[in-house]
């Protein structure tokens, strides 16, 4: 499996030198680095040429990395029900890159890039219609980004006096629960409450 | 008609809008909270735009901040209709990232519950799909053995409908015999129940006026939106990831894969009708299989990333360490990504699985494919009627908890 794999990143990249930045094969599974600018011509490609023939787009979605200068990774699944093999594409993008949309080549682009655009706020240029998909009307924020709180901003409930629904900043009754999971044994360093007064008592003294 | 153009009802032209209707979310043929925006000339359908996400609970943002193990309930949770079935994406993605080997006997218990929750799925969609376009009595037979099977859930695994009962490494706990026994004696049951069933549907006139050539579904169509399961199977294409890429222990079954013609709502009809029986067929052979000498021992892989025996933690220590440390901080899963699909009753279903060494994901992307068939509900019942969009909805067979997530 892997061997044939390998056969085809090989093919790939010297089919399209331009395309291909870096290609590997782990766990039984080929991973092509492209850049964000020819996406839409390699997968054009990938679709047409006879020893790849993926016909089916199968999946897109982002990943965040916030320390990156390149903060999202695009990634893109194709299927091949012909040759019966798979392939994963990435894209490393800036926050304020725009990404080529591939809505022409394959229709079911469509609805991924728009789940892409609200749930991280990339934005696809060429993308015909790219509203919110998932969220509330009227949501802000991207809320698959590692940096929005999982609880959200705000809060909806049914207002009895107004007849309607409202909605109001997020008040959390309890803290929400942070659990800190690294073994004191394998070296976290942090002061367990109540230590920084055994401090002062032992300057104190 | 907004009557400012109106002239005269006897010569003058009358300027003639489309009618803009929204179809749910409170409809009972929407199958879930799907709304529909359609514009209508008449009673023939002009553009018709879903609105999703009515559903969304944020379970991809969730998963993130919650170990492996505590990630494994939310699965049942998106295709409530077959819940095990996408437990055993998330149980191949994480085992293959983990290189854990899964024992025969839960392999083998793992390919039984899929195959049940397939026929629990394809009943309900076949039961409702018929009630949508007028048969009521489907419904009626149908749920009784879908309240069955789910007997058979429970008695599995204390639950009937969010089993959280594939773990990594295995299945939580053991079938018994008398499991097995009731098990391979409800099946000829169902295949007679399967009989009356189709002898209500298939031949029946006003089904086949309903369902026949609507909606069809070409083999371009299937490449340009993404289609999976029973949408490429009822177009003729033999494309079941259960064959083409064996996972399990797929590859010892013996089963057809059944194909349609036309590709129209009928031919789906028939594809699912004939996949019961063969999911049916292969719930005996691993009854049989479980019953074989091969096919005792244990249920889960004994390690780091499973429980211990009950038993152990009564008397050794370690193993009641193990228990609470696995039940508190979870497993550490090591670096890498992978995506893993299985064939569930809807199609391809996918977890993509970014591990970053932690015990929880970095991120994990449930590819659900309910999401890609309804995308394509604009381009399947453009020019179709209005009563048509109820049978199509039918047959692509949407769930709201696997699309909206």
């Amino acid at each position: 499996m892997s061997k044939a794999l390998n056969e085809l990143g090989a093919h790939i990249e010297a089919k399209r030198p331009d395309c291909v930045l870096k290609w590997d094969v782990t766990h039984g599974e080929l991973n092509i680095d492209v850049a964000p600018a020819n996406i839409k011509g390699f997968v054009e490609f990938l679709q047409t040429d006879r020893s790849c023939q993926f016909s089916s787009l199968v999946d897109i979605t982002a990943v965040d990395y916030p320390a990156r200068p390149k903060r999202f990774d695009v990634v893109y699944h194709f299927l091949s029900m012909y040759q019966n093999h798979r392939i994963r594409l990435r894209l490393a993008v800036r926050e304020d890159e725009m990404v080529p949309s591939i809505t022409d080549v394959t229709p079911s682009a469509n609805w991924f890039e728009r789940e892409v655009f609200d749930m991280f706020g990339i934005l696809f240029s060429g993308h015909p219609d790219l509203r919110r998909i998932l969220t509330d009307y009227g949501f802000r924020g991207y809320p698959l980004r590692k940096d929005f709180p999982t609880t959200g901003y705000t809060e909806v409930r049914y207002d009895e006096e107004q007849k309607r629904v409202v909605y109001e900043p997020v008040s959390l009754t309890q803290e929400y629960r942070q659990f800190d999971f690294m073994s004191p044994w394998e070296g976290a360093e942090y002061v367990l409450p109540g230590d920084e007064k055994s401090d002062d008592a032992a300057k104190g003294a | 008609m907004d009557g400012s153009t109106f002239e005269d009802a006897l010569t003058g032209e009358q300027k003639i809008r489309n009618f803009n209707i929204n179809f749910g979310p409170q409809h009972p043929a929407a199958h879930g909270v799907l709304r529909l925006v359609l514009e209508l000339d008449g009673e023939i359908v002009e553009r018709c735009d879903p609105h999703i996400g009515l559903l969304h609970r944020g379970t991809e943002k969730l998963m993130e901040s919650r170990t492996y193990l505590q990630n494994l309930p939310y699965f049942d949770r998106l295709d409530y209709v077959a819940p095990m079935n996408q437990e055993h994406a998330w149980c191949l993605a994480i085992e293959k990232l983990t290189g854990i080997e899964v024992p025969r006997r839960a392999s083998l218990i793992r390919v039984l519950f899929c195959e049940v929750g397939r026929i629990l799925n394809h009943l309900m969609n076949v039961c409702t799909q018929a009630l949508d376009v007028g048969a009521l009595t489907p419904i009626t037979l149908g749920f009784e053995y879908r309240e069955q099977l789910m007997v058979f859930y429970e008695r599995a695994c204390g639950a009937r409908l969010h089993a959280a009962y594939f773990r990594p490494g295995g299945v939580h706990q053991d079938l018994t015999p008398e499991f097995l026994d009731d098990l391979e004696a409800w099946c000829p049951t169902f295949l007679e129940f399967m009989n009356d069933l189709e002898g209500l549907l298939t031949e029946n006139r006003i089904y086949k006026q309903r369902n026949v050539d609507i909606g069809v579904v070409t083999e371009q169509d299937i490449k340009d939106y993404g289609f999976s399961g029973v949408m490429v199977r009822g177009s003729g294409l033999a494309w079941d990831l259960r064959r083409a890429q064996p996972y399990e222990c797929y590859d010892e079954f013996d089963f057809q894969v059944p194909v349609g013609k036309n590709g129209d709502c009928y031919d789906r009809y028939l594809c699912r009708m004939a996949e019961m029986r063969e999911s049916t067929s292969i719930i005996q052979q691993a009854i049989t299989k479980l019953r074989e000498p091969e096919g005792q021992g244990d249920v889960l892989a004994r390690g780091k990333f499973t429980p211990p025996k009950r038993g152990d933690m009564k008397t050794s220590m370690e193993a009641l360490i193990h228990h609470f440390k696995l039940y508190t901080e979870g497993f550490h899963v090591p670096e890498g990504e992978v995506y893993c699909a299985v064939e569930a009753p809807k199609g391809e279903f996918g977890v993509y699985l970014v591990a970053d060494g932690t015990n929880k994901p970095y991120r994990a992307k449930l590819r659900a494919p309910g999401y890609l068939h309804l995308q394509a509900m604009d381009y399947m019942c453009k020019g179709h009627q209005l009563a048509d969009v109820a049978a199509i909805i039918g047959t692509m067979d949407v769930v709201f908890g696997e699309i909206d997530r």
